[in-house]
């Protein structure tokens, strides 16, 4: 598909059709939304939208423009141009061959991944990261007979003055 | 003391100084009925919701307030939703209410439920289904302050009848007092606007393009003193008609795909296009990447949506239509006439090319369609108020009636709906009872929502329908013969009922006329007589609307048809 992707955050009050709004603002353009998440804020009135989609940059001003426009929306933020922390989880059930259970334990420690459930055979993977990171987990969690997965799509958090993987104090957090 | 939802609904309609709804009861609303009759507010019960929707847009448009419908649950929502859609693509000011199934059942397909608020979501410019009687006051005061601030449309408020039907105490009845919306801050505007003078002083071509929302906006003085001042040629869309007088040399006409020769022409030749208040769409600019090829494009608009959407602005102003004009008068003033373009030579060319194509049509044996609408333009003089339904008439009426008003021509540009103008000319009617007020229709549009007749008898308006009665869905038999081939794939719709034996049926004065010498005398008797009348004009059958610019192709490719 052309275009770059845009993770926009777009701030809304928190009423029952509002994502409807949102999504209809997509489709009703033969718009697509490739990830969508939502959920409350510090003020429970309030509900962040992210959304990633790929488009060039002149239909994202144009839908900026449209969603902008919607009763309920407060504000439409484009966060793809820095300033902004991006983050995706990844839920994967793997089924280790045996005596590959241990080898997975290494990996999932090394990654600084979780295992949150054990089955009679399988493992659940907690994996958080940006998305490139998340693409790669997929490359290593492979082997181990991948079966399912899920994932949360983008959320993103955009501000004045932060510097994505950077500690406060210093040093590079990772990312 | 406990109030009903019914009771706080006619107090909320109150506050907003509502005087008439157009409606139709049912089951859902009931209680609203019931209480109706103990306000003093108007009532016109209308035959089809249709006809509701299209007339409270017909009130809304010749006056600038907001119109009110009031239509049941189910069929009566959706048979609204025509209307509604009229009006959000047209920009008009309107609160529908819709009522709905009660809260516990909502959800469960119930006797006359649809989930309107979703149907109607990409229609209105927002919606509401009210869930609690402490917040029904305070929505329909939101509803009506949305549907009037910025671009004005269409609100939809979903009451369902237990909320109707439940109560509130008095003291805690909250309607709170709402701050209109502004758009660009002064400072900013003012140096868009001096930009703007500059670019148009620099000009030795400039052309000002009048959009709906110069009406929408109440500029229409506004516009004539800047139009005056410097002496600008305008063309207009379809929804800008009346923004300017029609009699004034600067007029140019429509532009677009019916256009007038010169208006399309100076659109290609300008080298500056001023858009105020028009949102660019397809039937106007034609082919995008011809459309004012030569100009540099100053666009303002209320809404941001439009600006830079179809054509990209070398000075996009996100302004309401009134206080941009407003500012660029003072300026003007300011700036005596240092900036101001020689428009001389430019008015030349343009003169060139309306004395080499004027409108026209040549007289035969038969009623000449356009002779109706210039014959009625002449008798009607510039006060009356015109609707118009879709699609043939509709054209003609734009290129060969002569308005000089603002807010006296009635038309469903955007969404292009058949069926509007009778309901429509209805509103205007109650809202403007002194005035005369003339619904143009063709013979297929005027069936769609012929029912009104009985609405127009009923409350006893003196509406005149003019029927251009060609046997055909004329502009689509005109299409068929120019890009079809002349395959008439079903665009004949003879026999049509006897519209006089039918009008007479309603109540109403029938009148025909099938010779050209019979046309000015049908129109005044039509005219004068007091009540609602129907004049049936069997017209040449075969008459097309030109000029036409095909869909696709540069506004200077115009076909101006057979030369007879």
């Amino acid at each position: 598909m052309r275009g770059c992707e845009t993770a926009l955050s777009i701030m809304v009050y928190n009423k029952p059709d509002v994502l409807a709004r949102i999504a209809g603002t997509f489709s009703a353009r033969g718009y697509n939304i490739e990830s969508i998440s939502a959920n409350t804020t510090m003020n429970p009135e309030l509900t962040r939208i992210s959304i990633t989609t790929r488009h060039d940059k002149e239909v994202i001003r144009k839908l900026e423009k449209q969603l902008a426009r919607l009763v309920d929306v407060i504000s439409v933020e484009d966060l793809s141009n820095g300033g902004a922390v991006r983050r995706e989880m990844l839920l994967a059930r793997v089924f280790p061959p045996p005596g590959e259970e241990e080898r997975l334990k290494d990996l999932v420690l090394e990654k600084g991944w979780k295992i949150i459930a054990c089955g009679d055979d399988s493992f659940t993977v907690e994996v958080t990261g940006n998305q490139e990171e998340i693409t790669q987990a997929f490359l290593h969690l492979g082997p181990f007979d991948l079966r399912d997965y899920v994932r949360t799509g983008v959320i993103s958090l955009g501000g004045k003055g932060i510097i994505p993987g950077k500690l406060q104090n210093g040093g590079p957090a990772g990312a | 003391m406990k109030l009903s939802g019914s009771q706080i609904f006619f107090k909320a309609l109150k506050l907003e100084q509502v005087e008439t709804i157009f409606g139709y009861p049912g089951g859902a609303v009931m209680d609203l009925y019931d209480e109706l009759s103990r306000h003093d507010i108007d009532h016109i019960l209308v035959r089809h919701e249709q006809g509701a929707a299209h007339a409270a847009d017909g009130y809304a448009r010749a006056t600038g307030r907001v119109g009110v419908c009031l239509v049941t649950s189910g069929p009566g929502a959706t048979n609204a939703v025509t209307g509604i859609a009229t009006a959000y693509l047209d920009s008009v000011p309107m609160v529908v209410f819709t009522g709905q199934v009660s809260t516990r059942t909502i959800g469960n397909d119930s006797f006359q439920e649809v989930d309107i608020t979703g149907i109607t979501r990409s229609c209105t410019k927002h919606n509401f289904l009210v869930r609690d009687i402490a917040k029904l006051a305070c929505t329909i005061r939101e509803a009506f302050q949305i549907s009037r601030s910025g671009r004005p449309g269409p609100v939809l408020v979903d009451l369902p009848k237990d909320v109707i039907q439940s109560f509130l105490e008095e003291e805690d009845l909250d309607v709170p007092v709402l701050n209109p919306g502004e758009t660009a801050p002064p400072e900013e505007r003012e140096e868009a606007g001096r930009k703007a003078l500059e670019m148009i002083g620099q000009a030795c071509r400039p052309l000002i393009l009048c959009g709906g929302g110069i009406l929408r906006g109440k500029a229409a003085e506004e516009f004539r003193i800047f139009v005056k001042t410097l002496n600008i040629p305008v063309a207009s869309t379809l929804m800008g008609i009346g923004a300017f007088p029609g009699s004034d040399p600067l007029w140019l006409g429509m532009a677009g795909m019916h256009g007038t020769y010169y208006a399309n022409h100076a659109i290609s030749r300008c080298d500056l296009l001023l858009a105020i208040g028009a949102r660019l769409d397809d039937r106007v600019t034609s082919k995008v990447e011809a459309f004012a090829p030569r100009a540099r494009v100053i666009h303002v608009d209320i809404d941001p949506v439009s600006l830079d959407k179809v054509i990209k602005a070398d000075l996009a102003i996100e302004s309401d239509s009134k206080a941009f004009l407003k500012l660029l008068n003072r300026l003007l003033a300011e700036k005596g006439l240092q900036l101001r373009p020689d428009t001389a030579s430019w008015r030349r060319e343009i003169e060139q090319w309306r004395r080499e194509v004027p409108l026209s049509y040549c007289l035969n044996e038969n009623i000449k369609p356009q002779y109706v609408v210039q014959k009625l333009g002449e008798l009607a003089g510039g006060e009356a108020i015109v609707t118009t339904d879709v699609g043939q008439h509709q054209m003609w009426t734009a290129q060969f009636f002569r308005f000089e008003r603002p807010d006296t021509f009635l038309t469903s540009g955007g969404l292009g709906t058949m069926g509007y103008g009778l309901p429509a000319a209805i509103g205007a009617q109650i809202a403007c009872p002194g005035k005369l007020v003339i619904n143009i229709a063709g013979d297929g549009s005027i069936q769609m929502n012929i029912q009104e007749l009985a609405t127009a008898v009923n409350y006893r308006l003196p509406v005149k329908i003019v029927i251009l009665n060609n046997g055909y869905l004329g502009m689509v038999r005109q299409w068929q013969e120019l890009y079809y081939g002349r395959r008439y794939s079903q665009s004949g719709i003879h026999p049509s009922p006897d519209f006089v034996k039918l009008a007479e049926a309603y109540g109403a004065l029938g009148l025909r006329a099938d010779k050209p010498g019979q046309v000015e005398a049908t129109l005044l008797e039509g005219l004068k007589h007091p009540g609602p009348a129907v004049m049936d004009f069997l017209v040449e059958p075969l008459e097309g609307v030109y000029p036409i610019v095909k869909p696709g192709e540069p506004l200077t490719n115009m076909y101006l048809g057979k030369q007879e």
